[in-house]
């Protein structure tokens, strides 16, 4: 792999850039890998990444059906943050946001992280509440958070409108640490990482079906042809439960559509991350101008990736009383991703009733910012078969009630 | 946006007069049922991708419960019909089975 640098820039720049190379090859399918991971988004790609990172498992495939990161990788609003309400969940995050500081220089790919800082905002009295104790929760964790007051959240953000007279702005949960990332970036990285250690990514290849014998994983049947594995990693996101099918279990998991939008460029006008849960809505500005609006999800199962207009009026709705300027703004774009919930808002990464096969789903409404931690304990889960940041994500916990339970914590937004 | 025929009142209703009830259908096991019985029925879906029996509440209209057939790949509405029941009405099978040659109701359950 040649690495990107300045000087390469300035090399390739006098001879009209002819020498850059593909990022990732594009190989046909072996007859047999070590281990497959189906789903090339990035929480499939970050776990080959640490699989031959930490572990040294190189003979990896990633099968997308698709188009590389074309799921909900490429269609979330690109939020980081870690401050969750419980230890588990504060664990994973925080590892997984320590991850993204660091990831430019450890991929060799500028993944465009901006810690530009994250504000929940508490517009109700319930949420100043909740808030205040997530910030001492995360004090108790080593998760820098911190509750501010109505006034420096005008400080913060000067075009929000704090005394609106239906959501006024009562403070809110400040993670100066949390931020964003160009996601596509994040995908590529390691696509490219992953293809730099040997790896076979390999899309438009759609998994039909898991082989198994006696119990035990032996390989999927794809568009393809048949390809065998010795361990078989799901994170396929919205179509969990699909595939869990065709190994032949169940999983705890509903697929609902989520949407966003942006709209037109502006000027630079909020160097944050706005999330306002009462409403729904979640807001920031891209480094293009855009404004990009997250809004909540549908309630009914769903696989189609589109969202629905009543919903986006709901959102902006809502937001245009915190941020007036948002009402002259002509909207773009709107899209939907398909997420996988689960009954406690918390994901799962599990060994499977099927040896050999593991499970890592249900990030539901907020994956995106989970992307590195999750590989990483994905990776030792699936390498070493335990791992001290999934003991607590089993998918056998509702059975014992043993629930991590951040729907409170965190309500619809992510 | 969706539009469901509400079978109680006899009113075609938009998605925002509703509000989804998840999966019909569950089978709620007794007191002395076992950890996985109620693991089934309080978290456990088949979330397909495809024909869905789900219940729907008509929250902005008369107040009650129904069902309804739906392909979650395409949003295609199969039918309606009345909640007080513990599978779908087989004219609602039928026409399912009619559309969706590779489904069929006892593979379904």
């Amino acid at each position: 792999m040649k690495r990107y640098s300045v000087f390469a820039i300035a090399r390739e720049a006098l001879r009209q850039h002819q020498g850059w190379n593909r990022a990732w090859a594009s190989p046909e399918p072996r007859s047999k890998y070590d281990v497959i991971i189906v789903g090339a988004g990035g929480h499939g790609l970050a776990t080959a990444y640490y699989l031959g990172k930490n572990f040294g498992i190189t003979n990896v495939a990633v099968i997308e059906k698709g188009w590389l990161g074309g799921g909900n990788t490429g269609r979330n609003t690109t939020i980081i943050r870690s401050n969750y309400l419980q230890d588990p969940s504060a664990a994973i995050y925080e590892k997984s946001r320590s991850l993204y500081e660091t990831m430019s220089q450890d991929l060799n790919y500028n993944v465009m992280f901006s810690p530009r800082g994250v504000l929940m905002l508490a517009q109700t009295e319930h949420e100043v509440r909740g808030y205040k104790r997530t910030a001492q929760a995360n004090a108790l964790q080593g998760v820098t958070t911190e509750f501010v007051d109505a006034k420096r959240v005008k400080e913060i953000c000067p075009i929000m409108n704090t005394d609106g007279p239906r959501y006024p702005v009562l403070g809110g949960l400040w993670q100066a640490r949390g931020g964003t990332a160009r996601h596509d970036a994040v995908a590529w990285g390691y696509a490219r990482a992953c293809s730099d250690m040997g790896m076979h990514i390999i899309q438009q290849c759609e998994v039909k079906g898991v082989t198994t014998d006696g119990g035990k994983v032996t390989g999927v049947s794809t568009t393809k042809g048949d390809i065998g594995c010795d361990k078989l990693g799901m994170v396929v996101a919205g179509h969990a439960s699909h595939l869990a099918q065709m190994a032949g279990f169940q999983l705890p998991i509903e697929s609902v559509a989520l949407q966003a939008l942006v709209s037109e460029p502006i000027k630079p006008c909020m160097d944050i991350v706005v999330m306002a849960n009462t409403v729904h809505g979640y807001l920031s500005q891209s480094d293009k101008g855009e404004m990009v609006i997250g809004g909540g999800t549908d309630g009914y199962n769903n696989y189609t990736q589109r969202g629905s207009f009543h919903h986006v009026e709901e959102t902006v709705r809502a937001l245009v009383e915190t941020f007036p300027m948002l009402a002259q703004l002509k909207m773009l774009r709107q899209w939907g991703g398909i997420v996988d919930v689960t009954g406690d808002r918390s994901p799962i990464l599990s060994k499977t009733p099927v040896d050999g096969c593991f499970v890592n789903c249900g990030w539901g409404t907020g994956g995106f910012k989970a992307i590195p931690g999750s590989g990483w304990a994905m990776a030792e889960l699936m390498a070493k078969g335990h791992s001290p940041l999934t003991e607590e994500f089993t998918m056998n916990r509702f059975r014992h009630g043993k629930f991590i339970d951040e729907s409170v914590a965190a309500g619809v937004a992510h | 946006m969706l539009m469901l025929h509400c079978p109680n009142c006899g009113r075609d209703v938009d998605e925002t007069d509703l509000h989804a009830g998840g999966e019909a259908h569950l089978r709620r096991e007794g007191a002395e049922a076992s950890a996985e019985a109620f693991e089934d029925y309080l978290f456990m879906r088949k979330n397909p991708k495809g024909v869905h029996f789900e219940r729907w509440h008509h929250t902005f209209g008369c107040g009650k419960w129904f069902h309804a057939a739906r392909d979650t790949a395409t949003l295609e509405v199969f039918g309606t019909y009345s909640a007080q029941t513990s599978e779908p009405p087989k004219e609602i099978i039928d026409r399912i089975a009619e559309k969706r040659p590779n489904w069929s109701w006892e593979s379904d359950t």
